[in-house]
């Protein structure tokens, strides 16, 4: 088993590297570098103006090396500007050179410093994942338990009219992308049009204050979207137990439908789901993002598309390391867990 | 709820019983006008091919039929009690506690997620409201009634973790834990190896007399039944043809289709030179096609026209005299049932020609990760799959090749056929060095003159390609003819060889039945005028009514081509009938080798005496010596030391020393052309008795 | 000044503007349920009625813009056409223009209203639909064409080559969509030509997908073998040309850069997946006999992965190619949603929902909930297809 995780981590670092080394490349493309120049200094600037303004700050390096010195694997550049001022990576502002550590890179512990939002990107990430994470402690407490009962009450008795009903309303949010349910949902229950009011349309207070009122839809609206995908998974895996000679077995042996369902076909039929919930995860990214956009929630996601719209390479790099760590942390959770949860794949 | 313990009467009566399937289409009738009581302490078999309705009958006793089916006339009794006016909670104190039931695949009615201890407390739990430690003291020694050893560490394993046989042991034990009046089996050894289903049926006959339980015996082999019931209902598609006492229906059959099943079946005896098969002609009538009259009346030697085709329902008609014996003819008591069998054509046997095959010391190791999973980080393992494999075949000789499961006859196909190489040894096709030619190197020739027939006819023709377009590609392939013209001529003859009509070539694979499927295999095999046919278990999965239509046709393809035929089975009876020379293996080591006399008559090599022991024979006149194995076959990943045999050889002791567990033994010539791979003495050799004794009339 | 429209009024409206896609749809339900036994798994389909329902949906939309784009038909306005008299106007308000003169072919009311610069929400969903129907299923086809052509192979072989395919599939699958649309899908990166060498190497596949077909299949016969692959080489050459590399010699066929940016992120976000169930049934379909049997006749691979093996994973590919579709949907709906690769103008239900959700707290909800149901009822439709496709490929 240890030898399996350590195997399955070294292929995690691997991903790691690669994603943001490509990450890295596309955001170090000269058009992009352009117009983060023009961003950061005017946006009526000449061209030669931009290759000074891009070659004092280090972004001329070749990829591989500015790589290198974001991992923290090469020092940091020092370079003599055009405009007689020194700059290093390195040096926080207002530090001299010389001070200067040689090495600032992500191993040290410095992600760098965010060209829009003008704060250390460390500093940023840790506050925008604390409130991502609370709305997504409340997707999940939400979405788990509701599509796992849905599933196993559709899946209990296949071809029922409640599997009909509950496979057909899991179909549908499914369907319903989460701006598509998000907009619907505004327009239902936050607007006066209609006149019911119950919740608010944003949630930028709940950054503050989470309140039922202010929070709800956003957790509703990510959880929505994921939630019949689960609960069709959990379904399918449900039927697909109930109809298998054990189940037969079970019945004929006088066990009661009620026991039937909870001590026989239950944990057989959540191994699949499992797998699947945990695999969830880089698609509630998504819905993140979305969602935190359409509530202007101003969490992990927002930064995401904050980072990608003003090509704020750190603090982009930031994101995508998180997010891919996230994705992979998940999967390796489900690997152990699908191991541990069914017992004919033995570890030793 | 408390058994009755005072009823007397039969056990189970099922009176004029009619079950229906229910389609968006149609109504599917699975079972009709079927009558068959059990009295206390009585085993009766259902016998029939797939698709009689044997299983439905069980599932209908059971009051289990799914959403679809419905009992649609008739009752079923159990001790007097109506089952169909119970309800649901009356009838699940009867389900387990009263009537128990055990399946064809025992590793899917045990929960893969339930610890075995817990699958068995279960039952006497919820039927006898007992405490936890009294049912699990009562499993314990229902596990050791099941002969298994260990019964503490068995109770907390997971089924995965047991073997076939293990498992159906535990379900066998599983059924018997309420201590049940009634026990249905259906088909409970179809997936074990033929050593391990002797030693379950030994058990199953056993316990059936020390607790007393009335059994439902659902079987497709005739020699099974014979073993282990009294009585026999014979069915046919939908209805009970024929029942009766064991002896009654075996030797003084009173109904046709169980006369054609007869003898369509191999017994000790038959002959495909001198005392050829008689295939039931035509097929099993699909249950919404079945012919007006007598289902049996299209395939029937008796037929008469205007009277077995009157659309009336025939009744089952007692016959006098016997003992409860009834058959569903209008014609029985005109038929002269001691007639002898309509001379068949006999053939006379072929010329054996040059070797045109032949193996010298033929070794196939495999490299397996030792963990599924988790693999390339774990360590590897060798798997021995074929060790010194050494003989040759003739032109149009019959050379079968016997074992069970594991015993390296898949992967020897598949190195001769060259889709894997062999590690070590060679193969000599005409002389020609082939071993070491994967199959993408070998010229078209040589791919054309071997070639295979598989088992499964459901798996053996691309579902998405007409049966036509196939054999056309395999000509193609074999660059047979110069335009599609010429394929398309040759594909019609190829279906006229096997004796299927030309439409066929027009079919999609669905629309043929088990043996027409094999048919058209035959026919892709010979497209290219194969030498060598390798037939892996071609009719095992087929019913023996078509077994021996298929059997046949080989033959006579084999007779009119030449063709060397290597004929895989595990199925003794049929390798009898049908093959010139016999090559026992066991765990990748070829056991024993010789020409059927030499194999079928001792001295044995103990495996092949185990094997013929444990192989059922559906006649009464046959008396066999019981032997049964311990245990399951080894694994191939982890053999025993020494011979491969002697975990489970009864012989051993006769060995001196510890020989047979430090060295593999000699390959033994015993006469000329037969080869034992044994440590046993001559002398002890010499006084092994025959298992068959066939009894004198 | 004519008065608005009452609802009641407006729903009429529509449908008399929808009646080329009603017409066609009750002669297609028509024809289809009167041939259904003849008709294999599409007959079988009427049979359940979660897959009528959804084919109704999808053929309401594919109809809709097939009328709409063909023959300019369904449609009241020009999708561009701005009026400021109309800046969020309530449904059923009569058209009127201020600034120049009104086109004397428009309609005389907005029936869905106006949106924020004065277009009419009802032809910007319609034309919404022409853009969604042409792109999604194609990219759809792109993105199984890729997956087949590797996934065939990762799972027939196994082994190194499988290993370093399912990496780079689990690579791009554990990016989030959104980043990499943010990385790919800007003015910037098509400047670079990046996307252009994407759509270099993804369109390639369908070439190469199609020779190799051909070849496995008439190998014995090369006379048959080369005309077929001749064919396919010249056209699918010029048709590769043109739209990868906007170099058709004949300069006929070209695809805007824009779309070609599109486009290609949305199949490479699509083909690992694709390549992932491939590959799984591939694995599953190789143990059979008839793979076997193959193998043992002397058939090429290519020859069993591509006519043993692909033809008999059609059921689950099918239904997947369904879903699929709709997941494209989303996909190009989110891009509009975050403004990536289109022109500002172009109508797009995703842009369409944005734009319109800044009004929602002004209680407009006219602008952003009909592009909301027409994505919606697609995607519905394409799932409820899906599952009826499922259902009934499992009942025999």
């Amino acid at each position: 088993m240890g030898k399996f995780i350590l195997r399955r981590v070294g292929v995690m670092i691997l991903t790691a590297l690669c994603l943001t080394f490509i990450v890295f490349f596309l955001t170090n493309l000269y058009p992009n570098l352009e117009k983060l120049a023009k961003t950061q200094g005017n946006f009526r600037m000449s061209d030669e103006e931009v290759e000074t303004y891009l070659n004092n700050n280090g972004y001329l390096q070749p990829t591989i090396t500015k790589y290198g010195q974001w991992l923290g694997v090469l020092p940091g550049y020092v370079i003599e500007g055009t405009d007689g001022r020194t700059r290093a990576k390195c040096a926080e502002p207002g530090q001299p050179i010389e001070e200067a550590p040689r090495f600032c890179g992500v191993l040290q512990g410095e992600w760098g410093h965010s060209t829009v939002i003008k704060e250390d990107v460390g500093g940023i990430i840790g506050e925008k994942l604390a409130l991502t994470g609370i709305l997504m402690f409340w997707v999940m407490l939400l979405m788990v338990p509701s599509a796992l009962i849905l599933g196993v009450l559709a899946g209990m008795r296949e071809g029922s009219r409640l599997d009909r009903s509950l496979s057909t309303f899991s179909i549908t949010t499914t369907a319903t992308p989460e701006y598509v349910s998000g907009v619907l949902f505004i327009a239902i229950f936050a607007s006066s049009a209609i006149g019911l009011k119950w919740f608010k349309g944003t949630a930028t207070s709940a950054m503050d204050n989470i309140t039922f009122e202010n929070f709800f839809l956003p957790v509703l609206t990510i959880a929505a979207y994921g939630m019949g995908y689960i609960a069709r998974m959990t379904r399918a895996s449900m039927a697909e137990v109930m109809t298998s000679q054990y189940i037969r077995t079970a019945r004929l042996k006088g066990v009661s439908f009620p026991n039937i369902v909870m001590k026989h076909a239950l944990r057989n039929a959540l191994i699949a789901p499992f797998t699947v919930i945990m695999l969830q995860f880089p698609w509630l990214l998504n819905g993140v993002v979305i969602v935190e956009t359409l509530f202007n929630y101003k969490g992990f996601g927002w930064t995401l598309v904050l980072a990608a719209g003003n090509n704020d390479i750190e603090l982009l790099l930031a994101v995508s390391v998180i997010s891919v760590i996230v994705v992979l942390v998940t999967q390796l959770i489900s690997d152990i867990g699908y191991v541990y949860l069914n017992p004919r794949i033995s570890v030793t | 709820m408390p058994k009755k313990p005072d009823y007397d009467g039969p056990i189970l009566e099922i009176d004029s019983l009619s079950i229906s399937f229910f389609t968006r289409l149609r109504e599917i009738p699975a079972v009709m006008d079927f009558s068959v009581e059990v009295q206390p302490g009585e085993a009766v078999g259902l016998v029939g091919e797939s698709g009689c309705g044997k299983s439905t009958v069980a599932l209908g006793v059971m009051q289990d039929l799914g959403v679809n089916g419905r009992i649609v006339g008739g009752t079923i009794k159990f001790k007097g009690r109506d089952l169909k006016t119970l309800s649901p909670d009356e009838l699940r104190d009867i389900r387990g506690n009263e009537i128990a039931m055990i399946y064809q695949e025992p590793m899917a009615s045990l929960n893969p997620a339930m610890k075995i201890g817990k699958q068995l407390t279960e039952v006497p739990m919820i039927h006898e409201k007992v405490s936890e430690q009294e049912a699990y003291a009562r499993a314990l020694e229902v596990v050791r009634d099941v002969k298994l050893p260990d019964p503490e560490r068995i109770l907390k394993s997971f089924p995965h973790q047991l073997s076939g046989g293990q498992q159906q042991r535990i379900v066998i034990a599983m059924a018997l834990m309420a201590n049940p009046s009634l026990l249905i089996l259906d088909e409970p050894t179809t997936a074990l190896d033929v050593t391990v289903e002797a030693a379950v049926v030994e058990l199953v006959k056993e316990l059936g007399r020390k607790y007393g339980t009335s059994m439902l015996f659902i079987s497709h082999n005739l020699g099974l039944v014979l073993e282990t019931c009294d009585r026999i209902c014979v069915m046919y598609s939908g209805e009970a043809v024929e029942t009766g006492s064991i002896e009654d229906v075996f030797d003084k059959m009173q109904h046709p289709y169980t006369q054609a099943l007869f003898r369509s079946i191999p017994l000790p005896g038959a002959d495909k030179n001198a005392r050829p098969l008689k295939a039931i002609p035509g097929n099993f009538p699909l249950p919404h096609e079945r012919p007006p009259g007598c289902n049996f009346g299209p395939r029937c030697d008796y037929f008469e026209e205007g009277r077995c085709n009157q659309d009336i329902a025939i009744p089952m008609e007692q016959i006098a005299g016997d003992d409860r014996h009834y058959s569903r003819c209008l014609r029985f008591k005109e038929i002269d049932w001691n007639a002898p069998i309509q001379a068949m054509e006999q053939t006379k046997a072929t010329e054996k020609g040059d070797v045109i095959l032949k193996m010298d010391n033929l070794k196939k190791y495999y490299e397996v990760a030792a963990n599924a999973l988790f693999g390339s980080s774990g360590v590897t393992k060798v798997v021995k799959a074929n060790e010194t494999l050494t003989f040759e075949a003739r032109e149009s000789e019959t050379l079968a090749i016997v074992g069970e499961s594991g015993c390296g006859k898949s992967t020897f196909a598949k190195v001769l056929m060259g889709l894997e190489t062999a590690t070590d040894g060679q193969i000599l096709l005409d002389n020609k060095n082939i071993e070491h030619i994967p199959i993408q190197s070998r010229d078209t020739q040589t791919v054309a003159d071997i070639q295979m027939v598989f088992q499964n006819p459901f798996d053996t023709l691309n579902p998405s390609m007409t049966v036509g377009r196939q054999i056309m590609r395999a000509l193609e392939i074999f660059g047979h003819g110069n335009s599609d013209e010429e394929r398309q001529n040759e594909t019609m003859r190829l279906l006229d060889l096997v004796k299927l009509p030309r439409e066929f070539a027009e079919r999609m694979p669905r629309q043929l039945s088990g043996g027409q499927k094999q048919r058209v295999g035959i026919a892709r095999a010979f497209a290219g005028g194969a030498r060598i046919v390798v037939a892996d278990e071609p009719v095992s999965a087929l019913d023996v009514s078509v077994q021996a239509a298929v059997t046949d046709l080989l033959m006579e393809i084999q007779r009119e081509k030449k063709t060397t035929l290597l004929f895989i089975s595990h199925d003794l009876s049929i390798v009898r009938y049908l093959s010139d020379r016999v090559m026992v293996m066991y765990l990748g080591h070829v056991v024993e080798l010789g020409t059927t006399e030499q194999v079928f008559s001792p001295p044995y090599h103990p495996y092949t005496e185990a094997l013929l022991s444990a192989v059922p024979i559906a006649d009464t006149h046959v008396e066999k010596k019981h032997i049964v194995l311990e245990g399951d076959v080894p694994s191939a990943m982890n053999p025993p030391p020494g011979c491969p045999f002697q975990t489970r050889c009864r012989w051993k002791s006769e060995v001196p020393g510890n020989l047979c567990e430090e060295e593999v033994p000699p390959v033994r010539e015993l006469a000329p052309g037969h080869q034992v791979k044994c440590h046993l003495a001559d002398d002890i050799l010499a006084r092994m008795e025959p298992v068959i004794k066939i009894a004198a009339e | 000044m004519k008065d608005p429209l009452s609802w009641g009024a407006i729903l009429g409206q529509m449908i008399i503007q929808f009646m080329p896609t009603i017409i066609a749809l009750v002669i297609t339900f028509a024809v289809s349920i009167y041939f259904k036994r003849r008709l294999g798994l599409y007959g079988k389909l009427f049979d359940s009625t979660i897959g009528m329902i959804g084919l109704a949906l999808v053929l309401f939309w594919v109809f809709t813009a097939f009328f709409a784009g063909a023959f300019d038909m369904i449609a009241t306005h020009d999708p561009l056409d701005q009026s400021a008299m109309m800046k969020k106007k309530l449904p059923g308000t009569p058209y009127s223009k201020l600034i120049g003169t009104p086109d004397p072919n428009a309609g005389a009311y907005y029936l869905l209203g106006g949106d924020n610069l004065g277009r009419d929400v009802f032809s910007r969903v319609i034309a919404g639909s022409i853009k969604v129907i042409l792109i999604a299923p194609f990219a759809t086809i792109f993105a199984f064409m890729v997956g087949i052509t590797l996934g065939l192979p990762a799972g027939y072989y196994g082994g190194k080559f499988d290993t370093f395919l399912s990496f780079l599939s689990n690579l791009v699958l554990a990016f989030p969509v959104i980043l990499l649309f943010y990385l790919l899908v800007t003015p910037e990166i098509v400047l670079t030509g990046i996307p252009v060498y994407m759509a270099a190497v993804l369109f390639i596949f369908p070439l190469v997908f199609l020779v190799i077909l051909w070849n496995s299949r008439y190998h014995t016969q090369p006379g048959k073998r080369n005309l077929f692959v001749g064919i396919t080489l010249v056209i699918g050459f010029w048709i590769y040309l043109g739209i990868a590399w906007d170099a058709d010699p004949l300069g006929i066929i070209s695809f805007p850069p824009n779309l070609l940016v599109v486009f290609v992120s949305v199949v490479f976000v699509n083909s690992p997946t694709v390549f992932r169930i491939v590959r799984g049934l591939t694995l599953d379909i190789k143990t059979r006999d008839y793979v076997a049997a193959a193998q043992t006749r002397g058939e090429g691979p290519w020859y069993i992965m591509l006519w043993e093996i692909l033809p008999n994973a059609r059921g689950p590919l099918l239904v997947d190619f369904c879903l699929r579709i709709g997941y494209t949907t989303i996909l190009l709906g989110t891009l509009g949603f975050f403004g990536l690769g289109l022109e500002s103008e172009s109508a797009d239900w995703g842009k369409m929902i944005i734009d319109g959700r800044r009004l929602l707290s002004a209680n407009i909800l006219h602008i952003a909930v009909p592009p909301a149901i027409a994505l919606l009822t697609l995607v519905l439709g394409l799932n409820f297809l899906a599952d009826g496709l499922r259902e009934e490929s499992l009942k025999d």
